[in-house]
């Protein structure tokens, strides 16, 4: 298993511990590695400044889809109790604004939560029901108490014998191969 | 009881039926460890699923007969509602004006149960109170049947349920719209919109759990199930990061959702004309009342659970006696606000006011107030006893109380205003009869619900219980010289 065959994925690393995994990052880091991920079974406090991972963008999604949805709602029913059908009900006004208010905000939680939830998976890519690293059996255990770093062959500095090497030296429990 | 042992230096007892019930000194001079008996990751994955994988021919039996009973009242329920259909809701007594108020009781009571899971799951995270790891997964799934329950009553109260569409704002060959400034439509988004975020803030926490048993599975269909849930998770601390913003985004929505969700439900109150209803106290007393009642459901859910299925070391008496302060907190709050709509109806001088109130304690409903208010005032005063309130089968009991007396606060204040409003025409006296079943049948269909949620799906949040443990911390073990190891032990910093 030591020669790379053309249909390698990659290399994988187990860790025992959040704090082997930790230090062991930073070193794949450091390398210069860009193409490959840490997998844990919780999130790891500060992991991702260890891996130099960029920061989630969702927030962003989240508020420009919040605000649509809140100017919709507001639209929405100012257009249709004053405009498209109006009809004076319970005395109120046809623009009643702070009557409006409550169908208002739970609109905007509604379209913010609907997309907070579809945009997680978006952004993560899931569902993805297949991936190299589930052949392996070592990493049935990523759910439970093992830390493992994926480095894949297409990382422009990815080679077989220097990243095995590299993985060895952050002190792994055990490396596998990856095929694709 | 009587062990001691400090966060830094724990001296438990071994056994594990009994270490999550002893009681640690002072949480304040070096906070308690969240988790019990040195467990490693793999021993808490251990615990928790092992209810899950119990091959389906070996569940115990009593939890059998737990379902057979929970779906037995279902199918009565099925049955009742079957029966309504056929007849229309007269079955409910809705000819006479004070009866209508029964499925309203039932949709409020059911409602505000649901509040103290989000709490647990929004607030409390918000707040870094990392105990609710422990209970968040558990609560949230209460509040999740509990609100299906809730909708089963106004979906069912509307009568002709095959035209419950109407209720949205469906483009139509007649041109209307619902009407916005209705309470009752701004309930419909509330309840919607709440039973929805609900469902994904507990699905999105549940999916790196559904992954570990995935990972274990031992056969074909627990594979495939949990397999097709987890939607092929692999911990990537890459979509640790998305997930970690996704969920604290859904909290920080939920917090006021939640707070708004309770205050609408009041509106369809505090909007009417009704003396008794009509009052500006009602958003934030329903909101505390619904706290108030939702951590007495979780109390009398997980006290058992607990011990049954032998999570003592994660839920451990600090998480009951934290639950319990929150009780003692709303129930109080609860108490206050009783006071103040007494306070308010004689300092208005407006005298309907002032004889719903006096009607309320002193008339034909005497004894639903005095229930009430010995259930949910007088009963949580208890828990200004550290002793009492961390007593188990004392905390199980107050909280039985406090049920029932928030079933009956919802009784009191739709029963009594209706009994003797405006129009001495539509004054009677309601005596529920068949309706019994369909109160029985909420709550058969409630357990049904849980119990298979329990079997299922993983009770305690897996992941999240490993985050707070002090080996989860990356630097744990090191010695930085200035008390950061301690810290680390105490659960995270």
């Amino acid at each position: 298993m030591s020669t790379t065959t053309p249909k390698t994925w990659g290399l994988l690393a187990q860790y025992e511990s959040p704090r082997e995994i930790y230090k062991a990052c930073e070193k794949v880091r450091d390398a210069g590695y860009k193409k490959w991920d840490a997998c844990t079974p919780f999130p790891v406090h500060g992991l991702d400044k260890a891996m130099g991972a960029p920061p989630s963008t969702l927030p962003w999604y989240v508020l420009v889809i919040g605000i649509c949805g809140s100017i919709f709602a507001l639209s929405f029913e100012i257009w249709s109790m004053q405009s498209d059908y109006p009809f004076i009900l319970a005395g109120k006004p046809l623009l009643s604004i702070p009557a409006y208010v409550p169908v208002w905000y739970e609109f905007t939680v509604l379209s913010s939560c609907l997309t907070v939830f579809f945009g997680n998976w978006f952004l993560n890519r899931l569902p993805q029901y297949h991936h190299p690293a589930f052949q392996s059996k070592a990493f049935e255990r990523v759910t439970d108490d093992k830390f493992f770093i994926l480095i894949e062959a297409k990382d422009a500095r990815f080679d077989a014998d220097k990243t095995r090497a590299l993985l060895k030296g952050t002190g792994a429990s055990h490396i596998e191969e990856l095929g694709d | 009881m009587g062990a001691i042992a400090t966060s830094n230096n724990p001296t438990l007892p071994q056994d594990p039926n009994v270490r999550g019930d002893v009681i640690l000194p002072d949480p304040v001079e070096g906070r308690e460890l969240l988790v019990r008996g040195n467990l490693t990751f793999h021993q808490v994955t251990e615990m928790v699923v092992a209810v899950n994988e119990a091959p389906l021919l070996k569940t115990p039996a009593p939890f059998v007969f737990g379902l057979l009973l929970a779906a037995s009242l279902m199918a009565m329920f099925v049955g009742y509602v079957m029966w309504l259909f056929w007849e229309g809701p007269g079955v409910w007594g809705n000819n006479n004006p004070v009866g209508w108020a029964w499925d309203i009781v039932n949709f409020v009571f059911w409602v505000g149960i649901g509040h103290a899971g989000t709490l647990i799951s929004a607030i409390l995270y918000l707040f870094r109170q990392k105990w609710r790891t422990s209970v968040n997964r558990y609560a949230e799934a209460m509040t999740i049947f509990a609100v299906v329950c809730a909708g089963s009553c106004v979906v069912l109260h509307t009568g002709r349920i095959w035209l419950d569409y109407w209720l949205f704002p469906i483009p139509n060959q007649m041109g209307l719209w619902v009407n916005f400034r209705s309470p009752l439509e701004w309930d419909v988004f509330a309840v919607n919109t709440y039973f929805t975020v609900s469902l994904l803030f507990w699905y999105t926490g549940l999916v790196p759990d559904f992954a570990t048993l995935r990972d274990r599975a031992k056969t074909r269909w627990r594979l495939l199930f949990y397999g097709t849930l987890s939607l092929g998770w692999r911990g990537s601390m890459r979509h640790w990061v998305t997930y970690e913003k996704a969920y604290q985004l859904l909290a920080a929505f939920s917090m006021p959702l939640v707070l708004s969700v309770h205050t609408i439900v009041s509106f369809d109150f505090a909007v009417s004309q009704l003396a008794g209803w009509h009052t500006t106290i009602f958003p934030p007393y329903f909101v505390a009342g619904a706290v108030f009642g939702g951590f007495a459901m979780v109390q009398n859910l997980i006290i058992p659970a607990r011990a049954w299925l032998g999570l003592k070391d994660l839920v451990t008496v600090r998480h009951i006696e934290n639950m319990n302060k929150i009780i003692l907190l709303t129930g109080s709050l609860v108490g206050y606000a009783y006071g103040m709509e007494f306070f308010v109806a004689a300092y208005s001088g407006n005298e309907y006011e002032g004889f719903t109130f006096i009607n309320r304690a002193f008339g034909p409903y005497w004894w639903s107030y005095w229930i009430m208010i010995g259930c949910n005032v007088a009963a949580p005063q208890l828990f200004w006893f550290k002793k009492l309130r961390t007593n188990l089968t004392l905390s199980w009991i107050v909280a039985a109380f406090v049920n029932v007396g928030m079933w009956f606060e919802r009784f009191v204040i739709t029963i009594t205003s209706l009994h003797r409003d405006s129009l001495v025409s539509s004054w009677d006296y309601f005596v529920p009869q068949t309706e019994w079943f369909f109160l029985i049948g909420t709550f058969g269909l409630f357990f049904t619900l849980f119990l298979l949620f329990i079997r299922f799906f993983p009770v305690i949040a897996i992941a999240e219980v490993k985050s707070v443990m002090p080996e989860a911390d990356p630097h744990f073990g090191e010695d930085h010289g200035h008390g950061h190891h301690d810290a680390a032990t105490a659960g995270g910093h």
